[in-house]
């Protein structure tokens, strides 16, 4: 029996039946059904899926997933507070346009010469992240924060040849989760305690943990919480004078006014793309980076792709391959792990690099300005609300903080269910992730935040707790 | 200044008994035979050709190289700077490897950069003869077919690949084997090669644009993770039987001893304890149950065990059994087999049929290929 | 007036070359591209300047040298560089074998560019996320009839992150079942994508490769000597980059079962499978589809994408955390995975390119999924048959074995003649429009060329694909020179890569090359 097919489907040019007896002909067979001839007759499927009727028109298309989507509630409509890997940042317009242009949009592997712009955007955005983090080499990105992570610690493993590594306690467990996964076997993650005060390492403990096998000491600045750790100095000494790799996270939106961890001795710095210029899509605008100082024992051991420029054979050209290719990390010769490269988020590192053409140094301090001014004054304003200190860990903060509302009598499930029905996204629900917090909630305040969008929340807040 | 000394030695017969039907001009008689035959030598126009590829360098270079047709008449009128280093008493249609030996020698004393020579597997015999793994060597094709890998695969890349290294110089060098053909086999239609040696040349990975996914290892490091696992795994107390290659001394490498890179060698608890054995030592150190042969294929053709390896005898493969031969090799050479099995040639019937059957080759740490082991 | 005569087979193409300089070049001091917010007034003066306060070693020190550009001029550079690039949706992009670039419909981008889906914050409560959460969910269905797999995940962001969730299943069921230190073995084809390999390398797994036999198929006896008590499991794509199917697929598949092992299914290449034959069938209790390939989601020049990770119901409970449910009135995201291996990706994967495969495939239906795979497979003969007329191109194992829809060539005979590889074949055929890559090492075919044509291209757009071929591999014969030099109507020239081994002469960024180049 002869399955029917979709004749003149748009995206199926040779769909059409008497193109397909034009083709069959040619290629000497007499229908569809002579295709797919190596396949067994018992693993051939005998009749259509059963899947849903497709839309008949492309109107009908749009609509009906329009539909379906606009059961969505969107912070666009909304006044939203949430953070913890994911921020909500103003994407400027062109950093859309270009984003969204097909050649870049639908471009994929091609050659250093016809695709020329893919190279020359990446190695620009290389280049522009590498001066914000005051660093030398900068990968082609990543999945994501945890990913560009964990890929640090395996390579400081590598080059330390050692199988530990000191994690700061304060890294969100999801984000731990994706690390340890990728991780094991090879690296073993331990955590370090951190100073439930102030959010900052427990150094004490570290110096008690670090040993000859600690292969790195990762920390986080700001960290998942928020907290700025003025450590980073000591503890990327204590690192070094036991023989591990200095890794450094950070989120790149602060590094217009905060130290980049190059400057307190980091070897490894890595963190997320997204706050620079790319939409949160539900959690699917994230984008990893990698960078190190331009030392052969560290670019050797990138398993990403690096872009480097090079002369061509025309005098004033540039032209673009890639760095170190055949290095040690495809095949470290003990390491029974190859990394290895694949699709990651190359478009989403194009677009960090349009975005930071745009800020320019003004603007990326501006940025970084705005968000501690706009953080300290939420901070105020929150701790003025009976039972709620604005920021529980007593130390300098950045983009985001920890709200303890235990004083309150609420919990945060029961605020954050009010704040909702008000139009309102809380701070994300900490208890359960730091069970020693109590009801407390991370906050997350950025330039998208007017002084009347925090006026508001404090408002909706005094209601609820009053109520 | 200073100008790069560059070895040039053309043997100006190979190449003539394709022609006309014969397989190589090796001896004097079928050299004879071959002109008779209406053989013109052709090897000037193709080491031409891939000189063309050093012109742009001409200032730069200054060649070594041997009287008349051996390439003093090709130098001079393509206009390169050079220095007759020998003079053979019949030059011309008479020379002799003897000549391509001593004209080999007398370069190596002033250092060159790399020794370019143009001939067949006879010309790389010479040369490893005189040479041994010391000087760069490249050869440039103008014979009939040939196996030695020493050779770029036309004589055009063989030029590319010259002045790539010339200018840049910073082209990788590896060992490359030296194939020893029976020539008299050969003219009976028998293509019976061995391992004769190693000359070191420079090379060039083929270089891919498309980089979505991750090159292989190059074959050095390749070899390392190979030998650094093996060693890893290396029991107390067992003999480890080495046959020759490079493969296999990276082992040795690995342990920080010197092996033979030809010969067959013998590891205990991590140490040397015998060198380039024949039968009758090994004979001595084999242990039925505490012995481990280490073999990779060698000699062209893929022969894990060939007419080349006299040494491990079907005596000493009997009292090893199957399952304590390790094989080695590096991907890309299984690669290179494109599907033709390894091969095993004892000269004992049924010795080579009690060894074959699919052996689980190392690659790299932690990685192997199944691949076939047939009779050759 | 005359008319306009176009009578060449081949594209008088020519890219765009706008010579652009470097970023940094464009910088003008003082200039600015966007201005931010600054804080209003009554907020500074409550909480001064928000820098002041910061201790020392917190503030940043190093200046920051970003270039100072106005905003059409970035926007100018930006569209010029994207001038610059080879879209798929540019041109007939069959070249790419393996990837399955395809149509990606503009529609899909309409829908994808709704604030309702780029405005969502994963965190948001699942009550004001229903939208995405439908889509994800029925996505999952659809993909279950098309696989015959029992549950589905998106959380992989590629298709290396979906070898490595595959191969921490593995690990995972093997631990449960107290067999993880005895199973140490994993086996897979020398076809198979390497990432196959090198994500269960990573997992500490021991990897065997198997060759293929004289048909190009993944050599049976081989096979059975590989299979062991140590056998986990068994890795595989199937039809292979060659575009042969396995009719034997299930022969090795329960052989693996008999071993204790289980059986993974690279689905990369099952754009010519669609509807056509299931994953189940052959006997694989996972597999995993590149929505990037077959679901005519955009490349994005190497991401972001979306992997899809399907396993049969008794390792449901081993996926990441979390799926999505539907408990008969709403949607929600389902953590309670009992023996999980955890989280491979952030949040929920890339849910923007789960939408834009939703309507993909509601574009077309099962019907059009059919058709997808029957086109692809028709494209591909077509392509094969007439490629074939020339000479200079052969089909390694024959042409009696009909391959799906990708085939992987050999000009093998055109580098002995002529001396030309596939990448110097590449370089020309850049000079009309048109790209081929030579698809990954290792190179066990000899001067490979792997095309795909999917169900995209029109008849004339696979004519003019097999003219502008045939052209090139005669000019190879004829005019060698032209190839040589090639490219020369591409966007740049030949490059001198003689610096990009060397730690003393690489320039990774700009800074370096500031640095480094004299």
């Amino acid at each position: 029996m002869t399955i029917t097919g979709y004749k003149n489907h748009p995206y199926i040019p040779n769909s059409d039946p008497k193109i397909q007896e034009e083709m069959l002909k040619e290629i000497g067979l007499k229908s569809l059904d002579e295709l797919h001839g190596e396949i067994p007759e018992e693993l051939k499927l005998k009749e259509l899926l059963d899947l849903p009727q497709p839309y008949g028109s492309e109107y009908e298309l749009k609509r009906g997933v329009d539909e379906i989507m606009n059961k969505n509630m969107s912070t666009a409509e909304t006044l939203n507070f949430l953070g913890a890997g994911c921020w909500q940042h103003f994407v400027p317009a062109v950093c859309d346009e270009i984003s969204r242009r097909a050649e870049l949009l639908t471009g994929y592997a091609g050659e250093v010469y016809n695709d020329h712009g893919r190279f020359q955007t990446l190695f620009e955005y290389e280049s522009l992240l590498a001066e914000l983090l005051d660093m030398d080499v900068v990968n082609v990105p990543t999945f994501d924060w945890p990913q560009a992570a964990a890929t640090s610690l395996r390579m400081a493993s590598r080059i330390t040849k050692r199988g530990e590594a000191l994690v700061a306690g304060t890294v969100g467990r999801d984000r731990l989760l994706i690390m340890k996964n990728y991780c094991d076997p090879g690296v073993k993650l331990v955590l370090v305690d951190y100073d439930k005060t102030t959010g900052k390492m427990d150094l004490k403990d570290l110096k008690k943990k670090i040993s000859n096998d600690t292969c790195a000491v990762y920390f986080e600045n700001p960290s998942y919480l928020g907290v700025l750790d003025d450590q980073g100095e000591e503890i990327s000494q204590i690192a070094h004078t036991n023989g591990a790799i200095s890794v450094v996270g950070v989120d790149p939106s602060s590094l217009g006014v905060l130290a980049p961890p190059s400057e307190y001795g980091a070897d490894i710095i890595c963190g997320d793309l997204q706050p620079l210029g790319m939409h949160m899509n539900y959690g699917g605008g994230q984008s990893g980076f990698i960078s190190t100082r331009n030392e052969e024992r560290f670019v050797e051991e990138y398993p990403s792709r690096l872009f480097g420029v090079v002369p061509t054979i025309v005098e004033g050209e540039y032209g673009f391959g890639d760095v170190a290719y055949e290095r040690t990390s495809f095949g470290n010769l003990r390491e029974k792990g190859k990394e290895y490269v694949g699709t990651q988020t190359a478009l989403l590192g194009i677009t960090a690099g349009v975005y930071l053409s745009l800020l320019g140094p003004k603007g990326m301090e501006e940025l970084g300005r705005n968000i501690l001014q706009k953080s300290a004054y939420a901070i105020g304003l929150l701790s003025k609300l009976p039972g709620v200190n604005g920021c529980r860990l007593a130390s300098p903060v950045f983009k985001e903080f920890v709200v303890d509302f235990n004083g309150t009598g609420k919990t945060i499930k029961e605020i954050n269910e009010k704040l909702l029905a008000r139009g309102i996204f809380g701070g994300k629900d900490l208890s359960e992730e730091f069970p020693e917090m109590g009801q407390s909630a991370l906050y997350c305040v950025t330039e998208v935040h007017l002084k009347k969008d925090l006026d508001k929340l404090a408002q909706a807040l005094e209601e609820i707790l009053r109520g | 200044m200073n100008r790069i000394k560059v070895g040039l030695i053309v043997n100006p017969i190979a190449g003539m008994g394709g022609k006309v039907g014969l397989k190589g001009t090796d001896g004097v008689k079928i050299l004879a035979e071959a002109m008779k035959r209406g053989a013109a030598p052709n090897a000037s126009a193709l080491v031409r050709q891939a000189l063309e590829e050093l012109i742009p360098l001409r200032d730069q270079l200054l060649f070594l190289t041997v009287a008349e047709t051996m390439g003093e008449t090709l130098c001079r009128s393509m206009g390169f700077e050079f220095q007759v280093v020998h003079r053979p008493h019949n030059v011309g249609w008479e020379t002799t490897s003897q000549d391509t030996r001593i004209a080999a020698s007398e370069m190596a004393k002033e250092n060159p950069a790399v020794i370019l020579f143009a001939g067949g597997d006879g010309t790389a015999r010479d040369l490893y003869e005189a040479l041994g793994q010391g000087p760069l060597v490249l050869g440039i094709p103008t014979g009939v077919k040939i196996h030695s890998p020493v050779y770029a695969n036309t004589p055009h890349q063989a030029g590319q690949l010259a002045r790539d290294f010339l200018a840049q110089g910073n082209l990788s060098t590896k060992l490359e084997e030296v194939i020893d053909l029976d020539e008299e086999a050969l003219r009976q239609g028998k293509v019976y090669t061995s391992l004769y040696g190693y000359l070191r040349v420079p090379y060039k990975r083929e270089y891919l644009q498309n980089k979505k996914a991750p090159t292989p290892l190059s074959d050095k490091e390749a070899q390392g993770a190979i030998a650094l696992y093996l060693i890893d795994h290396m029991e107390k107390d067992i003999i480890y039987v080495i046959g020759p290659g490079t493969t296999t001394q990276a082992i040795l490498d690995g342990l920080g001893e010197a092996g033979t890179l030809v010969g067959v060698d013998v590891v205990c608890n991590g140490e040397l304890i015998r060198k380039d054995c024949g039968e009758r030592e090994l004979l001595e150190v084999v242990a039925p149950g505490k012995t481990r042969l280490v073999l990779t294929p060698t000699g062209g053709q893929g022969f894990l065990l060939g007419r080349g390896n006299q040494q491990i005898s079907p005596e000493i493969l009997k009292m090893v059994g199957k399952e304590n031969i390790i094989v080695l090799a590096t991907e890309d050479k299984l690669i290179k087999q494109y599907g033709r099995p390894l091969l095993i040639f004892t000269g004992d019937e049924k010795t080579d049929l009690a060894l074959k059957g699919y052996y689980r080759v190392i690659t790299g740490y932690g990685s192997s290929m199944m691949v076939p082991v047939s009779v050759g | 007036m005359k008319r306009i005569v176009r009578t060449s087979k081949v594209r008088n193409f020519h890219q765009a070359r706008w010579n652009e300089p470097i970023i940094f070049e464009l910088s003008k001091k003082g200039e600015r591209g966007v201005l931010i917010p600054k804080a209003e007034a009554e907020i500074s003066a409550a909480v001064g300047d928000g820098l002041s306060r910061l201790p020392d070693a917190l503030r940043r020190k190093a200046p920051l040298n970003l270039p100072e550009i106005n905003q059409k001029r970035v926007l100018m550079h930006y569209l010029r560089l994207s001038q610059e690039n080879m879209g798929g949706n540019l041109n007939i992009e069959i070249g790419q074998g393996t990837c399955t670039v395809k149509y990606n419909p503009s529609v899909n981008e309409a829908i994808a560019n709704n604030p309702k889906m780029t405005e969502l914050h994963p965190l948001q409560d699942q009550s004001t996320a229903q939208g995405i959460l439908e889509v994800m969910y029925q996505s999952d269905l659809m993909l279950r009839e098309i696989s015959g797999m029992d549950c589905f995940t998106f959380q992989p962001g590629g298709g290396s992150q979906a070898a490595m969730t595959m191969a921490s299943i593995v690990r995972m069921y093997h631990r449960i079942n107290g067999e993880e230190t005895r199973r140490d073995e994993i086996i897979t084809t020398i076809f198979s994508h390497p990432s196959d390999a090198a994500a269960p390398a990573l997992k500490g797994y021991k990897i065997i490769k198997i060759m293929p036999d004289e048909n190009g198929l993944p050599d049976y006896d081989a096979f059975q000597a590989a299979i062991s008590e140590r056998t986990a499991a068994f890795v595989v794509a199937n039809p292979e980059d060659t575009g042969l199917f396995n009719p034997k697929v299930r022969q090795f598949t329960k052989l693996v079962h008999d071993a204790g092992g289980l059986n993974c299914y690279d689905q990369a290449n099952a754009n010519g499978l669609l509807g056509i034959a299931r994953a189940r069938d052959a006997g694989f209790d996972m597999c995993y589809f590149n929505l990037h390939k077959s679901f005519g989601t955009p490349h994005g020049c190497g991401g972001p994408g979306c992997d899809a990770v399907g396993v049969t119901q008794s390792l449901r409970d081993f996926l990441p955390k979390p799926l999505v449910g539907y408990d008969g009135e709403k949607y929600f995201l389902d953590n309670n995975l009992k023996y999980s291996i955890g989280k491979v990706k952030s949040f929920h994967g890339t849910p923007q390119v789960v939408l834009r495969a939703y309507a993909w495939m509601m574009s077309l239906g099962a019907a059009g999924l059919y058709e997808v795979a029957k086109v692809a497979a028709l494209n591909n003969v077509y392509l094969n048959t007439k490629l074939l007329a020339h000479p200079a191109i052969t089909l390694p194992y024959g042409t009696k074995t009909q391959r799906i829809e990708q085939a992987r060539y050999t000009i093998a005979k055109l580098t002995e003649d002529t001396g030309f590889t596939s990448e110097d074949i590449a370089r020309r055929v850049m000079d009309f429009g048109m790209h081929i890559w030579s698809s990954h090492h290792p190179f066990y075919i000899p001067s490979p060329l792997t095309l795909e044509p999917t169900e995209t291209p029109s008849k004339e757009d696979l004519d003019e694909y097999i003219e502008t071929l045939h052209h090139i591999f005669d000019e190879a014969y004829d005019n060698p020179e032209i190839i040589r030099t090639a490219p020369n109507n591409s966007t740049t020239h030949q490059t001198d890569e003689s610096s990009l081994d060397d730690p003393a002469q690489w320039c990774p960024t700009w800074r370096v090359y500031l640095q480094n180049a004299k």
